[in-house]
């Protein structure tokens, strides 16, 4: 698990906080959390980094954007409810852990 | 520069998105409001803050809406999308560029957005966010309303000031 996020944007400790929310839901208790900040223009290009904060779950974005310019800037959000946020919200990482889990397993079967 | 509740703020003019000046003057109440294109803190609280516009219109509130965002380093709040957004969202204030960023700079604006509420006499009666909780549309700027019925009915605004909450004012290098 790794949280880019960036020092312009104050949604950094807010994130971090619905991440591990969201982990203790899905009884995750081992998982190791990689904080990596970006610093400049030139890192935000070498890590495709569209705004902060971005969740990777197993290198996969938790809301793989679309055509997000990358740079140092906040991220928008869109919640299911239609609501404009700068974190993604509980279900959408529930969501982004269920999948991991689902790769996981199918990986395990298919080994 | 940072104004202190009570002091008198700064006279400007800028142009709107059609290139007409707008300064803060000439109202019983006017609401400066830093905000920028890309902000999710700015985007999140933009109904609100376009609706207490709209219901405080007719009490002779005046919003002046401004992006002081360095549009070189940020596309995304240069003139064009400012004029794209007014027209799409059909906004019933004017949305001013502040180019210079001096606005900003006399205001010691700090993020999108920052709301500077003035009295008559231009002195500076509220500052901070919209209210609480930009995730909460329930609560519908309630700082700020409350500011403007303070300032409308000669109270002081209780709070006067709360911290702003938004992304940094993005600065010229």
């Amino acid at each position: 698990m790794e949280l880019l996020w960036w020092a312009g944007c104050p949604s950094t400790d807010r994130a971090l906080s619905e991440l591990r929310a969201a982990l203790q839901d899905a009884g995750i208790s081992n998982a190791d959390i990689r904080m990596t900040e970006i610093r400049s223009e030139e890192e935000a290009q070498g890590r495709a980094f569209v705004g902060s904060p971005t969740i990777l779950v197993d290198g996969e974005d938790v809301a793989p954007p679309s055509e997000e310019p990358v740079g140092l800037t906040c991220r928008v959000y869109r919640r299911p409810e239609g609501t404009v946020s700068p974190t993604p919200g509980p279900e959408t990482l529930r969501e982004a852990l269920r999948r991991a889990r689902e790769r996981t397993t199918h990986e395990e079967v298919t080994r | 520069m940072t104004i202190a509740i009570g002091q008198q703020a700064a006279h400007f003019q800028l142009p709107d998105t059609e290139g007409e000046s707008h300064s803060p003057d000439g109202n019983p109440a006017t609401v400066v409001v830093f905000t920028c294109n890309h902000c999710p803190y700015a985007l999140a609280w933009h109904d609100r803050i376009m609706e207490a516009a709209r219901d405080y219109y007719g009490r002779g509130v005046r919003f002046l809406v401004i992006n002081s965002n360095d549009a070189d380093r940020y596309p995304r709040d240069s003139l064009e999308a400012m004029k794209r957004r007014v027209t799409q969202e059909q906004w019933p204030v004017p949305y001013l560029h502040d180019s210079s960023q001096e606005v900003a700079s006399a205001y010691g604006a700090k993020t999108t957005p920052d709301i500077f509420v003035l009295d008559a006499e231009r002195r500076l009666r509220y500052r901070g966010a919209p209210d609480s909780d930009y995730g909460d549309p329930s609560q519908n700027a309630a700082w700020l309303r409350g500011a403007l019925d303070a300032v409308l009915e000669g109270r002081a605004p209780e709070p006067a000031e709360t911290k702003p909450v938004g992304c940094s004012i993005k600065w010229k290098a």
